[in-house]
C-alpha cells in the first residue's frame, strides 16, 4: 500500500503550492487528482492575483478592503497573515517563471480590480490562472522525484484511524479502475468548490464539491456554506466568466435605457464595486424590466470604451470568448451578461495553518473556508487565497509528518466497502432516473431558490426538493458497466457529493436571518450585527446535519457600514 | 464569428467508439442531439452521453477552451470539441453528419480519450521545461520589458490540448520528434529574458535530430492550434535565434540546408531542387558541391530520386537547370527579401504583440 507523509487531494493551485512546500520541507509528498494537474479549474481564473507589491500601497490596506468587501465576516486574523504574505509570495510566483506583464519600468504591472482602494491586481493578460497553474506544473515536473503523482485517480472516501484522526484515502485509478487504499500522516484537501451544483455555473464541469463533502462525511464542519458568490458578468445563455479585468480596464453597465446603474448603487466606485453590490444592481435592473436581450434578462457590458490595442492586449481571451460563444466583438459593440453563479466562500472549516478540527486533515482553497473571504469574496483574492494557504498548509502538514509514526488503519475494509458501493451503482437496475436528469434539476433548484436573492419560502422548497434529490439520486442509474475510464459511475458519485453540499448551502442560508455579502435574504433585508456576526457550522451527526456558531475574529477594524 | 440566433435544430453526431474491454474493433455510433447551430460539438456529445448514453467517454471540464480536455478530431481535423460550433463543424461535414474521433499520434485509450502521457506530456519534460533562473535572482521581480513578456505570452497561451500533435505530419513519420506543442513550450523559456540557458537550450534542441530542426513546415499545427500559439512559428523563431543569435551549427545540418534554400529562392525565385543539397552541406560556393557528406546523402536519396523521376515528379532537365519565373516576379520576392531583411530588428508575427490584427 502507497505511504505518504503528506498526501494531496486535488492539482489545482492550492495543490501544488501545497505540494511543493511539503516537499520542500523534506517530507515524502503524493497529489492526487481525478484530473490531469493542468485540467483543474484554477485555469480558469482570468483576471489577476491581488498584493500590496507597489510601493505607495500597504498590505493593511489590501487586507482592510478584503474585510470590506467580506461585509466583515471574514477572521481579521487569517486576512492579515494572507494579504501581509502576498507581496513575497507574488515576487516568488515571479522567480519561477511567471510571465507577469510590466509597466514601462519593466516592473510587474498592476490592474484595477473590484472593491480594491487602489491598482494591486498583477496579470498575464487574462490568463493568469492558466500561467500560474502552468507554471507551477513546470516546477512539479522539475521536482518529479520528490513528489509522486497520482494522475486521473478519483478520490472516493477518506480513511479514518482508530483515534478518529484521518490516515488516507481510498482512490481509483480512472484509467484502469483499480481500486486502491493509500495511507498518509497527512491529507490536505485541495480539490475546489461545488459551482456545478447550480446550472448554469462559471465553474468547470468538474467542479463538484468532492472535498467539502468527503470531510463532512468524517465529521469535520463546514462554515458559512450559504455564501455563495454570483459573479456580475457571465455569458447569458452558458454562464462563461467574462473577467472582472474587463471592468478594471474601465468599461461600463448598461440598462436597457443605456443607463450607468451602477450609480445608484455604488456611485464611488461604480463598475468596481465588490461582487454582490454589482451582482445585485444588476439583478434589481434585470427585475423591475430594465434588463437587455431576450427576455430582458441581461445587462449591457460595454467593453468598447476601453482603447481597442489594449483590449487586444491585456484582454485577448474575453475577445475570443465573445466571438466564439455570444457572436460578438466586444471591441465593437457591448455584450450580453448576467450574475451567475462563480465561487462559494465557505467551505471545510480551517485554521490559518489550513489544520481542520480533525487532526491530520488539512483543507485549502475553495474547498477551505479559513474564513478570508467571508460573506463576499474580492476579484484576484481566489488566486492569492489558493497560494498562501495552500503553503501553509504543507508546511505545516510536513512538519507534523516530522515528528509521528505513519498510522497504522485497517484500510482494506474500507477498500472492500467503497469498491462494493461502486459495484452497486453499477449493478442498479434502469427503473429509477438518470445521474443527468437529477444533477439538472438541482443546478436549476439551486440557481432558482439559492441565487443572489433568497426567502424562508424558497429555500424551504429548495431543501424540501433537494431532500427527495437526494432519495432518487440513491437510485440513479448509469449505462456504463466497464472499468476503463468509467466516468458514468464517477458522476454518480459526484452527484452524491454535489447534493451534500446544496444540502449545507440552503441550510445556512435558512438559518442566517440577515442580508450580509453574497446572502441577501428578501425577508430579512438588513445586516444585523448584534445577532449574526458570526459563522455557522454545519457538522454531519447522527441525526444529519447539525448547526452550531462560532465568533468571527475581529483585530483592528470593528464592523461599519458597507458603502462603494 | 458565432450567430447566436437561430433556433435549435437537429445535428446528427457520428462518434468513433472504442471499448478496450470488449474485445471488439473500434466502431462508429450516431445519436441526432437538438441544440441551436451556435452550440458547441461538447455541448451535442454531452446531450448525447445525458439523454442516450453515459458511457460514452470524453475528457471534458471548463466547456470554453481553456482547461484543454477536448481535444479530439471533427471531421477529421483536430479541434476543441468545445471550441466547435455545430453549423460550422456542419459545414465540413460529408452527408450532413459530423464526425468525432479521438485525436491521431497518441493511442486510444477508449472513445475520445486518448493516452497524453505517452506522447505529449514525455516529450513536454523533455525540453527542460522550467525556467533556470538568471542569477542573482533579485529581491523583488527581475526587470523586464513589458514587449519581452507580452511576446512570451503567446506561447504560454497554450493550454496542452494536443491538437497540435494530433495531425503532426512529422511526428506521424518520426514518432520521436519532439513535437510542436513541446517546442512552443521550449520558447517560452528560450523567449525569457529571466532564463539563464538560452544557449544550452538551443543548442540542445538543435544538435537533436529529433529537435528544432526535424519540423518540416507543414502549418498542420498553426492551422490545429485553437489558442492562436502558433507552434510552427515558435519553433522557426527557435531556429532563428540559434543560428542567427547564437550561431549554432548544428551537426543535423538544419541551418545550413535553411541558408541554402533561403539563398536559392532568392537568387532564383523559386526553389532549385539540385542544388539544394550541395549548398546545404557546402554552403553556397562552387566548390560546395564536392563536399563528401554533400556525396553520401546523395548516395543515400538515390532511390527517392529514381522513383520521383518515374512517377514524374521531377524531369531530369527541370533538376538540374534552375526553374525560371518572369523577371518582374523575381524582383517582388527579392524585394520582399530587402524589405525584411533591411528592418533593424527582426519581425517575428505574434497576435498579443500586435495587438490589431485587423482595422
Amino acid at each position: 500500500m502507497p505511504a505518504h507523509d503528506v498526501l494531496i487531494i486535488g492539482a489545482g493551485l492550492a495543490g501544488q503550492r501545497a505540494a511543493l512546500a511539503a516537499a520542500r520541507e523534506g517530507a515524502s509528498v503524493a497529489i492526487m487528482s481525478k484530473v490531469h494537474p493542468v485540467r483543474s479549474h484554477s485555469v480558469a481564473a482570468a483576471g489577476g492575483i491581488n498584493a500590496a507589491i507597489s510601493i505607495d500601497d500597504d498590505w493593511r490596506s489590501h487586507a482592510y478592503d478584503t474585510v470590506k468587501g467580506s461585509d466583515f465576516l471574514g477572521d481579521q486574523d487569517a486576512i492579515e497573515i494572507m494579504c501581509s504574505e502576498a507581496p513575497a509570495e507574488v515576487m516568488h510566483l515571479e522567480h519561477i517563471g511567471v510571465t507577469f506583464h510590466r509597466n514601462e519600468h519593466g516592473e510587474m504591472d498592476l490592474r484595477a480590480f473590484g472593491g480594491a482602494s487602489m491598482k494591486r491586481t498583477a496579470y498575464v493578460a487574462d490568463i493568469t490562472g492558466q500561467a500560474l497553474l502552468h507554471v507551477l506544473y513546470e516546477q512539479l515536473l522539475k521536482h518529479h522525484e520528490t513528489v509522486d503523482r497520482y494522475e486521473e485517480w478519483f478520490t472516493t472516501s477518506l480513511l479514518e484511524d482508530e483515534q478518529g484522526r484521518c490516515a488516507g484515502v481510498v482512490a481509483r485509478d480512472v484509467r484502469s479502475g483499480r481500486m486502491e487504499a493509500f495511507t498518509a500522516k497527512n491529507v490536505i484537501l485541495a480539490c475546489g468548490g461545488a459551482g456545478q451544483a447550480y446550472k448554469p455555473t462559471t465553474n468547470g464541469l468538474i467542479v463538484t464539491g468532492d472535498g467539502i463533502a468527503m470531510a463532512y462525511r468524517l465529521g469535520a464542519p463546514l462554515m458559512d456554506m450559504e455564501m455563495v458568490q454570483y459573479h456580475p458578468t457571465c455569458l447569458v445563455e452558458t454562464g462563461i466568466l467574462i473577467t472582472e479585468g474587463a471592468r478594471g480596464e474601465g468599461a461600463h453597465l448598461l440598462n436597457s435605457e443605456g443607463e450607468r446603474f451602477m450609480e445608484k448603487a455604488a456611485p464611488n466606485k461604480m463598475e468596481l464595486a465588490s461582487r454582490d453590490v454589482v451582482s445585485r444592481a444588476e439583478q434589481i435592473e434585470i427585475d423591475e424590466g430594465r434588463g437587455v436581450g431576450p427576455g430582458g434578462t441581461g445587462i449591457y457590458l460595454d467593453v468598447t470604451v476601453v482603447p481597442r490595442k489594449r483590449t487586444l492586449e491585456a484582454l485577448r481571451e474575453i475577445v475570443n470568448l465573445g466571438k466564439d460563444f455570444a457572436g460578438v466583438d466586444i471591441t465593437r459593440e457591448p455584450i450580453t451578461i448576467r450574475p451567475g453563479q462563480h465561487y462559494i466562500m465557505g467551505g471545510v472549516k480551517t485554521d490559518v495553518d489550513g489544520r481542520t478540527p480533525i487532526e491530520g486533515l488539512y483543507a485549502a482553497g475553495e474547498v477551505a473556508c479559513v474564513s478570508v473571504h467571508g460573506g463576499n469574496r474580492l476579484g484576484a483574492n481566489s488566486l492569492l487565497d489558493t497560494l498562501i494557504f495552500g503553503r501553509r498548509a504543507g508546511e505545516h502538514a510536513a512538519a507534523r509528518a516530522a515528528s509521528i509514526p505513519m498510522p497504522s488503519v485497517d484500510a482494506n475494509a474500507a477498500l472492500r466497502r467503497d469498491a462494493a458501493m461502486i459495484d452497486a451503482i453499477i449493478a442498479r437496475p434502469h427503473d429509477g432516473r438518470r445521474v443527468s436528469e437529477i444533477k439538472n434539476e438541482l443546478g436549476e433548484l439551486m440557481n432558482r431558490y439559492a441565487a443572489v436573492f433568497r426567502d424562508e419560502a424558497g429555500l424551504q422548497t429548495a431543501l424540501e426538493t433537494i431532500a427527495r434529490l437526494k432519495e432518487e439520486s440513491e437510485h440513479a442509474w448509469i449505462d456504463d458497466r466497464g472499468t476503463v475510464f468509467n466516468q458514468d459511475v464517477l458522476g454518480a458519485l459526484e452527484l452524491g457529493y454535489m447534493i451534500d453540499c446544496a444540502e449545507t448551502t440552503v441550510i445556512g442560508a435558512l438559518e442566517r436571518k440577515e442580508s450580509r455579502g453574497a446572502q441577501f435574504r428578501t425577508d430579512y433585508p438588513e445586516r444585523d450585527d448584534d445577532q449574526w456576526l458570526r459563522h455557522i457550522d454545519i457538522t454531519l451527526g447522527d441525526q444529519g446535519p447539525h448547526v452550531s456558531f462560532s465568533p468571527v475574529t475581529i483585530t483592528q477594524w470593528q464592523p461599519e457600514e458597507r458603502k462603494y | 464569428m458565432a450567430d447566436t440566433h437561430k433556433p435549435p435544430q437537429d445535428f446528427t453526431i457520428r462518434m468513433r467508439r472504442y471499448d478496450p474491454e470488449s474485445g471488439e474493433a473500434p466502431y462508429w455510433e450516431d445519436h441526432t442531439v437538438e441544440l441551436a447551430p451556435h452550440r458547441s460539438v461538447l455541448e451535442a456529445i454531452l446531450q448525447a452521453r445525458d439523454r442516450f448514453d453515459g458511457s460514452i467517454a470524453i475528457r471534458c471540464s471548463c466547456r470554453q477552451a481553456i482547461c484543454g480536455s477536448c481535444g479530439v478530431r471533427v471531421n477529421g481535423e483536430p479541434a476543441l470539441a468545445c471550441h466547435t460550433h455545430l453549423d460550422a463543424a456542419l459545414q465540413g461535414a460529408k452527408d450532413g453528419v459530423i464526425e468525432v474521433e479521438p485525436m491521431g499520434n497518441m493511442p486510444v485509450i477508449k472513445d475520445l480519450i486518448v493516452d497524453m502521457d505517452a506522447v505529449h506530456w514525455k516529450k513536454v519534460q523533455r525540453v527542460t521545461p522550467w525556467l533556470i533562473n538568471k542569477q542573482p535572482v533579485p529581491e523583488r521581480e527581475y526587470l523586464v520589458s513589458h514587449d519581452a513578456m507580452v511576446d512570451v505570452t503567446q506561447s504560454m497561451a497554450c493550454i496542452q490540448c494536443g491538437a497540435c500533435v494530433s495531425d503532426c505530419l512529422a511526428m506521424e513519420v518520426d514518432p520521436g520528434f519532439i513535437g510542436p506543442a513541446a517546442l512552443a513550450k521550449a520558447y517560452r523559456f528560450v523567449g525569457d529574458p529571466r532564463d539563464d540557458q538560452q544557449f544550452e537550450r538551443l543548442n540542445d534542441l538543435a544538435q537533436d535530430p529529433q529537435g528544432i530542426f526535424d519540423c518540416t513546415h507543414c502549418f498542420k499545427c498553426v492551422e490545429a492550434c485553437p489558442k492562436d500559439v502558433n507552434p510552427m512559428g515558435q519553433i522557426m523563431r527557435l531556429r532563428r535565434i540559434a543560428t542567427n543569435d547564437h550561431h549554432i551549427v548544428d551537426q543535423n545540418n538544419g541551418e545550413r540546408h535553411e541558408a541554402a534554400f533561403t539563398g536559392l529562392i532568392k537568387d532564383n525565385g523559386l526553389l532549385w531542387e539540385a542544388e539544394l543539397l550541395p549548398r546545404s552541406y557546402g554552403g553556397a560556393s562552387w566548390f560546395g558541391k564536392f563536399h563528401p557528406a554533400a556525396g553520401k546523402e546523395l548516395l543515400s536519396s538515390l532511390p527517392s530520386i529514381i522513383r520521383a523521376l518515374i512517377r514524374g515528379k521531377v524531369t531530369p532537365m527541370g533538376a538540374l537547370k534552375p526553374h525560371k519565373i518572369a523577371k518582374s516576379d523575381l524582383q517582388s520576392v527579392q524585394s520582399i527579401y530587402r524589405e525584411i531583411e533591411g528592418r533593424p530588428e527582426r519581425y517575428e508575427l505574434n497576435l498579443y504583440v500586435s495587438g490589431e490584427d485587423e482595422p
